[in-house]
């Protein structure tokens, strides 16, 4: 392996300064002069005809300065689906129907948070409530409530996957199974609710702060939806409280503080409530799952049919990508000979449901997982064995979906079995159980029909030898600041703090489709190689013409220093280089340009992670509590450019996927969420969280920089359904619809032990 | 109708007009543009607006800014020495204990008054006295790591 002198070490965030003194400025926090607050007016009804919304009161509420409605915002209807335009369905404020509780009508900007609120009042709204359909197996049923005009049965996307024949595959199968699986929905819950700062200035020009993952998605849709051209909006991500997937599309916050401030010409900030957060926002698909899956009596897997319905929500969002993933990740990460899929998103009278970490993982993993550890069991075989057995590989080709290069899941498998046999017996109530899981590092659909490449970066070299690294890469916490100038440090020989970021403003930095799909590291991360590469290349020039080395010799930069790699010895300092290089150029900087697009790379991603972890619980008998005692991953995250960046997004992730193995859900009633607050929905805290332990797992991934692959999804994957496995090795009762609460740990208790006694009985 | 009010915040005194009924994150972060301390739930849920009153954690959202009249307030901005971090503060970065950093402040603060009041707590008493306070990215296992290495330099630095 390559010793680095950047990547690969532990280096602390380059925004921890700014973090842990209170510095760091959000939407959330910022101010603008004579900036006006916004707040926003929404249905109380999940399925209702607007008839009228009479708005004269509230504008004559002293201190209101606009109030908006469909009669503003047009009848546009909007969606990040620019290349599938009939998916774009959700329309700005609500023009004829509401169609969920939270669904945006109206929007006000007051001099105070406490006037705008009493405005929302003072807005009159005659609704003619609708029949309303609230699960999806009832609303694809003849006859159900209608949500969209025109969309029959409420599915408006099928998405299949297929490759093989799976009734052949069945037939030459010696054990079938067929199991279902119940899905949850879950909030992202960041600590910083949605929120966006709009400002118009004189020459009609738009300026927008807000709290995003993917800053070049709010400006095309913002553009698009104020009819606006797309350059003069500008879309600027101070720090963000978290994202995890909720923060992907255009959301009311953005479009609403938007149109009030063109109406009033005065800066305009809305901050979504906790309540909003949870009622209008989105929130992890709901999913019933249907699985088949047959073997040889040896285990090796023959075909596998999937059937998902997914419980969409009122407007499309990103659901559909979802609804793929979810199918693409449920023959994931063995190799089935043959598998189908097929996938409807079916809409509801709730609010959408999108991406979220992991997009379709989890809930695939969850499902496909349980049944993996149930069929091994039919045939007498261990857990890890069956799993080894079938196992992807280096080179695999998924038919028509994708090929993977490197795959360290064997290795994986093989660590974890030393793992589990060096912990030995364990203690009575204790249960162990595993999840294999893989992950895109990044996603090659361009459904947003975008004409840049993915990722774009620039890097400029001042005369003092520091350097300016431009990105639109979203760090919303995950780290990826930290990641993008660490790899610039390495390509450039120089140190991290030569690197200055500025990134997040959509007028400076040149196009990145945001941080969703664990894309940065390697696709900004090339782009930002590549810059980085084109800067040195520069520089090597200069170095070249000063030195005049024999031309079989190539050029290294290391530590601030430019030298001859084949004699280490001769070389000039980074600094003399660089003066020399602007003057030879006539007093101009130097510029670095990088770009990544994926070419070839199939239907999904580039690049996959994957990995194995092993769960182990203790079950109380009498409570039903389960508690995780420790998580051990073995991770392939392909070179790791930062191991605390990474551990980070290891205990991040079992902390969020334990969530929803276990305790976090949102039910409903008529279509309103009964746990709206931070109080009622359970996350897990300081004292839920388990030791953890990572595996190291050494592989290179050639389309990766410096050979990186993802490590902030797929690790959401695996928790939820090896808890799971891990509560039925425990206590021998199997639960397939998750959060596994108390309540289903004891129901499913009784009903085992009085399936028990009764045997017993009828024996005697 | 608007009150006086006297606050010492971070060792300043600052004489206020305000509405009684106002919290004091809303004072904090509005009328002083101290917004190093956040808010996430507004209800006493979350402890992102954990300051410091007299020493003691409180959630700043759950208290009236009046309630605070004539005490002492530590809010983030008042931890470090200028570029000199406080132990904590340096702490958290060293062990990579925050990531999106919204509930950082609260989780600092919070952390502040457990070590004054306890300087070689165990990691059980660590976890038991950040029970309430909420992070959705982190995990919680390395802000306790954070905590017990913040601990640590400092018993060498009472030594």
């Amino acid at each position: 392996m390559k010793e680095y002198a950047v990547i690969g070490k532990a280096t602390t965030n380059v925004d921890g300064f700014a973090k842990v003194t209170g510095q760091a400025q959000y939407t959330f926090d910022m101010v603008l002069p004579q900036m006006l607050y916004g707040k926003i007016l929404r249905s109380p009804y999940p399925h209702a005809k607007i008839l009228n919304i009479d708005i004269s009161k509230a504008e004559k509420l002293v201190g209101v300065k606009a109030v908006i409605t469909a009669k503003d915002t047009g009848e546009h209807k909007q969606g990040c689906w620019r290349r599938f335009p009939e998916l774009c369905d959700e329309p700005v404020l609500c023009l004829e129907k509401v169609r969920y509780i939270g669904d945006p009508v109206a929007a006000v900007a007051a001099i105070d948070e406490d006037i705008a609120e009493e405005a929302l009042d003072l807005i009159e709204v005659e609704y003619e409530p609708l029949p309303a359909v609230f699960d999806p197996l009832e609303a694809i049923k003849e006859g159900a409530p209608q949500i969209h005009d025109g969309v029959k049965n409420n599915i408006n996307v099928t998405r299949n996957i297929e490759w093989g024949n799976v009734e052949e595959g069945f037939k030459n199968s010696d054990h079938i199974r067929e199991d279902q699986f119940v899905l949850a929905p879950q909030s992202h819950a960041p600590l910083e609710t949605h929120g966006a700062l709009a400002s118009f200035d004189g020459n009609g020009r738009l300026t927008v702060w807000t709290s995003t993952q993917t800053p070049y998605y709010v400006q095309c849709l913002l553009a698009e939806t104020l009819e606006m051209g797309e350059n003069d909006v500008r879309v600027i991500k101070p720090h963000v409280g978290g994202g995890f997937g909720g923060k992907n599309e255009l959301f009311a916050d953005q479009f609403c503080a938007s149109f009030l401030s063109k109406k009033t010409g005065r800066p305009v900030k809305i901050v979504y409530s906790r309540e909003e957060e949870f009622i209008a926002a989105r929130r992890r698909i709901p999913m019933y799952y249907y699985l088949k899956i047959g073997a040889k009596r040896d285990g090796t897997l023959l075909a596998k049919e999937v059937r998902v319905i997914s419980d969409g929500g009122a407007y499309t969002s990103m659901n559909a990508t979802g609804l793929y993933l979810t199918g693409w990740f449920s023959a994931f990460p063995y190799k089935y000979p043959n598998y189908k899929y097929d996938g409807y998103k079916v809409y509801t009278n709730k609010n959408p449901a999108s991406s979220m970490r992991g997009f379709g993982a989890p809930q695939a993993v969850f499902a496909g997982e349980s049944q993996i550890d149930m069929l091994a069991e039919d045939l007498g075989i261990d857990p890890l064995q069956i799993r080894k057995r079938n196992a992807m590989t280096p080179h695999y080709v998924v038919p028509g979906q994708a090929t993977i290069e490197s795959c360290g899941l064997p290795q994986a498998l093989d660590k974890m079995g030393e793992y589990l046999k060096k912990r030995g017996k364990l203690l009575k109530g204790r249960g162990i159980g595993l999840a294999c899981y893989g992950f895109n590092s990044g996603g090659v659909f361009n459904w947003f029909h975008t004409p840049y490449a993915f990722s774009s970066a620039l890097v400029k070299i001042n005369i003092d030898g520091k350097v300016d690294l431009y990105t639109l890469a979203a760090d919303v916490g995950q780290g990826s600041n930290t990641t993008l100038a660490m790899i610039c440090a390495e390509e450039l020989g120089v140190h991290l703090e030569d690197i200055r970021l500025h990134t997040g403003d959509t007028a400076l930095c040149s196009t990145d489709l945001g941080a969703w799909a664990s894309r940065e590291t390697l696709m900004m991360g090339n782009a930002v190689k590549m810059a980085a590469a084109d800067a040195k290349r520069q520089l090597f020039e200069i170095a070249a013409m000063k030195m005049s080395p024999n031309i079989v010799y190539d050029f290294e930069a290391k530590d601030r220093r430019i030298y001859i790699r084949e004699r280490p010895d001769r070389g000039l300092s980074y600094y003399d280089v660089v003066k020399d290089a602007i003057r030879a150029k006539d007093g101009q900087l130097i510029i670095g340009r990088g770009y990544y697009t994926p070419h070839g790379k199939g239907m999904i991603s580039p690049a996959f992670s994957f990995g194995v972890q092993a769960v182990e619980v203790e079950v109380d008998r009498e409570t039903g509590r389960v508690k995780i005692i420790k998580v051990t991953t073995a991770h392939d995250s392909g070179q790791v450019i930062n191991p605390l960046g990474v551990r980070g997004q290891l205990e991040g992730a079992i902390m969020m996927a334990a969530g929803y193995g276990l305790c976090e859900d949102m039910p409903t009633d008529e279509g309103k969420i009964l746990n709206p607050n931070l109080v009622d929905y359970q996350l897990i805290r300081y004292r839920d969280m388990p030791e953890t332990e990572t595996i190291e797992i050494d592989t290179y991934e050639p389309e990766g920089p410096f050979g990186a692959k993802e490590a902030g999804e797929g690790l959401t994957c695996p928790t939820a359904g090896a808890l799971a496995n891990a509560i039925y090795h425990a206590v021998g009762v199997r639960i397939n619809d998750n959060p596994i609460t108390p309540e289903k740990v004891l129901k499913a208790l009784k009903e085992k032990e009085g399936k028990f006694t009764r045997r017993l009985t009828r024996k005697a | 109708m608007k009150k006086e009010l006297n606050l010492t915040i971070n060792g300043e005194a600052y004489e206020l007009f305000i509405e009684p009924k106002r919290l004091l994150v809303d004072v904090l972060r509005n009328e002083l543009g101290l917004t190093g301390t956040k808010k996430g739930c507004n209800c006493g849920a979350c402890a992102a607006c954990t300051v410091l009153l007299d020493g003691k954690a409180v959630k700043s959202c759950s208290i009236l800014a009046m309630q605070a009249s004539a005490r002492n307030i530590t809010t983030i901005e008042g931890l470090a020495d200028g570029p000199n971090l406080h132990p904590l503060q340096q702490s958290f970065i060293d062990h990579w204990a925050f990531q999106c950093g919204f509930c950082t402040p609260g989780q600092i603060m919070a952390a502040k008054a457990l070590l004054d009041e306890n300087l070689k707590p165990t990691a059980e008493e660590v976890k038991l006295a950040m029970d309430g306070h909420l992070c959705r990215c982190t995990g919680y296992n390395m802000i306790v790591e954070a905590i017990l290495g913040a601990a640590q330099k400092l018993q060498q630095e009472a030594k």
